[in-house]
C-alpha cells in the first residue's frame, strides 16, 4: 500500500507540492491527472525515493521512504519500478542488454536464465526480434515497451508510469494501455499512472486522482470523477478552454 | 526609517539633512587622498559610517544602492565559488567512499580504461613525438650558444619527464576523454538514465563515477610514460639526425642525469592529474544543466576548468616536490 501524507516540495521558491494526501491500496491502479508542469512527475519521483520531500511522509507498507537509508532504502526500491516518460533506456546498450541489465546487476542468475527471462519479457511486450537493436534504432512506442519490460523483469510490487503514452499515435497508445492492463492482471502489481489520456484512462484504472495547485483536488472512481460537479475537475476532464483553470 | 507621517516641512528638513550627510560621506569615502596612514584610517572610518548610515536610515536610498553594488557582486561571486567548491569536494569524498565498498565493478573499470586511456593513445603518441622534436630543436639552439650541445639528451629527457610529459598528456586526455566523459554523463542525466539507475537501487556513483576515477588514476601515468618515451625518441631523431649530437652522447647523458626521483615526480603528477580530470569531468556531467545547451556548457566548463586546475596544481606540486 502507498500512502502519501501532507507532502510539500519547493523548487527555488516555487512550491510544487503543497500538502499532498493520497492513498493507493495494494493491487489497485490509480491514474494521476492534472495540468502539465504541475508536479505529477515530481510526486512519482518522491514515491520512488528519487527526490526527498521538504515536509511530509511517503509510506510504502508503513515504511517512510524519505526517512530510510542504506540497505533498507535499497530493499524498498527493489520492490518498486518506474517507467520514465522518455523510457530512460541506456543508449549504449542494446534492447536485450537494457532488459538484462537489472538481472545482471542485481541477481545471481546464470547467463542462460537471464536470456530466457529477457526473451519472455520481450515477447510479453511484443518485441521479440528487436533484441539486438539500440534505443536510437527503435520507435518511441517500442522504447516505452522496452522500458516496461526492463521494469517488469524484476517483478516489482509497485509500478509507476510517467506518461506512458505521451507522443505516441492513438493505436500504439491503446496497445500500451492494454499491455499495462494485461501485465497488471497477470502480475497484480500496484500501479500509479501519470497521464493526460482522458477519457481513455478511465477504462483502465480503479481510481483517479486530480492534482491541482499542488494538492489532490479530487479522488475517486472513474465514474465519480466523471460525474464530479467541481468546476476545475469538470473543465479539465472535458478539455474546456473556459473555466477556473487559466491557460498560460 | 520612513517620514511618511511627519509634517511636510519637517519631512523636507530631514531629507535635506540626510542628503547632505550622504554627499559628505561619499565624498570623504571615495575622494580623499590616501597617501598617508592617517588618511587611510580616515577613509576607512568614513566608509564604515557610510555603510552604517545606509543600513540604519534607508535601505532603498538610490545613491547608496550604487555604493553597495560592487560589494554585493563580489559577495555573490565568492559565495557561489565557495558553494561550488564545497559541492565538488563532497562529490569527490562520496566517490572515494563508495570506492571502498563492494561490488567492485572491475569490468566497468576496464571499459573506462579503454575509454580514457586506450582511445587517447594515438593522440598521445602524435603529440609526444612532436613535442620531443620541437624541444630538441629549441634546446639545441640555446645550448649551441654556450657550447653545451652534449647536454641535449638529459635536458630534453628531464623537461619531458618532470614537466611536459605529465602536463601535456593530461591536457590531451582532458580534451579527448574528459570532454567525452562530461558529455556522456550529462546526457545520461538529462535523459533520466541516472535516475533509472537510482530507481533500480543501483548507486550511480559506483556505476559511473568510481570506475572513471579509477580509470583516470590508472591511465594517466601510463599515457605519461608513453608520451615521455615517444618524446625522448622524437628528440633523438632531431638531435642526432639533424644536428651534430651523437647517439651515445644523447642516451649516455640521459643515463647519467635522469634519476629515479625525476621519474617519480612525473608519476606523482600524472596520478594527481588523473584524479583531477575525471573528478571535474564527472562532476560537471553529473550536475549538468537542462537540455543540449546545458550539456554543451558543462562540457566546455569541464575542459576549461580541468585545464586551468592542471596548470595551477602543477605549479604547487612542482614547488612542493622540488623543495
Amino acid at each position: 500500500m502507498i500512502e502519501v501524507v501532507d507532502l510539500y516540495k519547493d523548487f527555488n521558491g516555487y512550491e510544487v507540492l503543497r500538502g499532498i494526501n493520497l492513498k493507493v491500496e495494494e493491487g489497485q491502479t490509480l491514474a494521476l491527472i492534472g495540468g502539465s508542469g504541475k508536479g505529477k512527475s515530481v510526486l512519482l519521483k518522491h514515491i520512488i525515493g528519487l527526490i526527498k520531500p521538504d515536509r511530509g511522509r511517503i509510506l510504502i507498507d508503513n515504511h517512510d521512504i524519505s526517512k530510510l537509508r542504506g540497505k533498507a532504502l535499497k530493499r524498498l526500491k527493489e520492490r518498486c519500478g518506474i517507467v520514465f516518460q522518455g523510457g530512460a533506456l541506456f543508449d549504449s546498450l542494446t534492447v536485450f542488454e537494457n532488459v538484462a541489465f537489472p538481472l545482471r546487476e542485481k541477481t545471481k542468475m546464470k547467463a542462460s536464465q537471464i536470456q530466457d527471462t529477457v526473451f519472455r519479457e520481450l515477447s510479453r511486450v511484443g518485441l521479440s526480434g528487436a533484441e539486438n537493436k539500440y534505443p536510437a534504432e527503435i520507435s518511441g512506442g517500442m522504447k516505452k515497451r522496452v522500458a516496461l519490460a526492463r521494469c517488469l523483469v524484476m517483478s516489482p510490487e509497485i509500478v509507476l508510469f510517467d506518461e506512458p503514452t505521451t507522443g505516441l499515435d492513438p493505436l500504439i497508445g491503446k496497445a500500451i494501455h492494454k499491455l499495462i492492463r494485461d501485465c497488471q492482471k497477470s502480475l497484480n502489481y500496484t500501479a500509479i499512472i501519470v497521464t493526460h489520456e482522458i477519457p481513455e484512462i478511465f477504462s483502465l484504472v480503479d481510481r483517479v486522482a486530480m492534482l491541482f495547485n499542488g494538492k489532490i483536488l479530487a479522488i475517486g472512481t472513474p465514474e465519480e470523477i466523471q460525474a464530479s460537479k467541481d468546476p476545475v475537475v469538470h473543465q479539465f476532464i472535458h478539455g474546456e478552454l473556459e473555466g477556473p483553470i487559466s491557460i498560460q | 526609517m520612513t517620514y511618511g507621517l511627519a509634517p511636510f516641512p519637517f519631512q523636507f528638513l530631514l531629507r535635506s539633512i540626510r542628503f547632505c550627510f550622504l554627499c559628505h560621506f561619499i565624498i570623504n569615502t571615495f575622494l580623499v587622498d590616501i597617501t598617508t596612514l592617517q588618511n587611510i584610517k580616515y577613509k576607512t572610518s568614513y566608509f564604515v559610517i557610510t555603510i552604517l548610515y545606509a543600513k540604519i536610515f534607508n535601505r532603498k536610498c538610490f545613491l547608496m544602492k550604487w555604493v553597495f553594488i560592487p560589494f554585493k557582486f563580489i559577495g555573490s561571486v565568492v559565495n557561489k565559488f565557495i558553494r561550488e567548491l564545497g559541492r565538488m569536494a563532497c562529490f569527490l569524498v562520496e566517490a572515494f567512499f563508495w570506492m571502498l565498498f563492494p561490488p567492485y565493478l572491475i569490468q566497468r573499470v576496464i571499459r573506462r580504461i579503454n575509454f580514457i586511456g586506450v582511445k587517447t593513445t594515438s593522440v598521445i603518441i602524435l603529440t609526444g613525438s612532436f613535442t620531443g622534436m620541437v624541444l630538441a630543436l629549441q634546446i639545441y639552439y640555446v645550448l649551441a650558444k654556450f657550447g653545451a650541445e652534449a647536454s641535449l639528451g638529459p635536458v630534453v629527457a628531464l623537461s619531458l619527464i618532470r614537466e611536459l610529459g605529465p602536463v601535456i598528456s593530461a591536457l590531451m586526455v582532458t580534451g579527448c576523454a574528459g570532454s567525452a566523459l562530461t558529455a556522456e554523463i550529462g546526457i545520461m542525466r538529462i535523459s533520466e538514465q541516472i535516475d533509472a539507475l537510482d530507481a533500480m537501487a543501483l548507486n550511480p556513483y559506483k556505476y559511473l563515477i568510481v570506475p572513471s576515477l579509477l580509470a583516470g588514476v590508472i591511465s594517466l601515468p601510463l599515457l605519461n610514460a608513453i608520451f615521455v618515451t615517444v618524446g625522448v625518441f622524437g628528440g633523438y631523431l632531431v638531435g642526432v639526425g639533424l644536428t651534430s649530437v651523437s647517439s651515445g652522447t644523447y642516451f649516455g647523458g640521459i643515463q647519467d642525469f635522469v634519476e629515479a626521483r625525476d621519474i617519480l615526480e612525473g608519476i606523482y603528477k600524472s596520478l594527481s592529474f588523473g584524479v583531477l580530470i575525471t573528478w571535474v569531468s564527472c562532476y560537471k556531467g553529473y550536475y549538468t544543466g537542462y537540455g543540449a545547451e546545458g550539456v554543451s556548457k558543462s562540457t566546455t566548463q569541464a575542459v576549461v576548468l580541468s585545464s586551468v586546475i592542471i596548470l595551477v596544481w602543477d605549479y604547487f606540486m612542482t614547488s612542493l616536490l622540488v623543495s
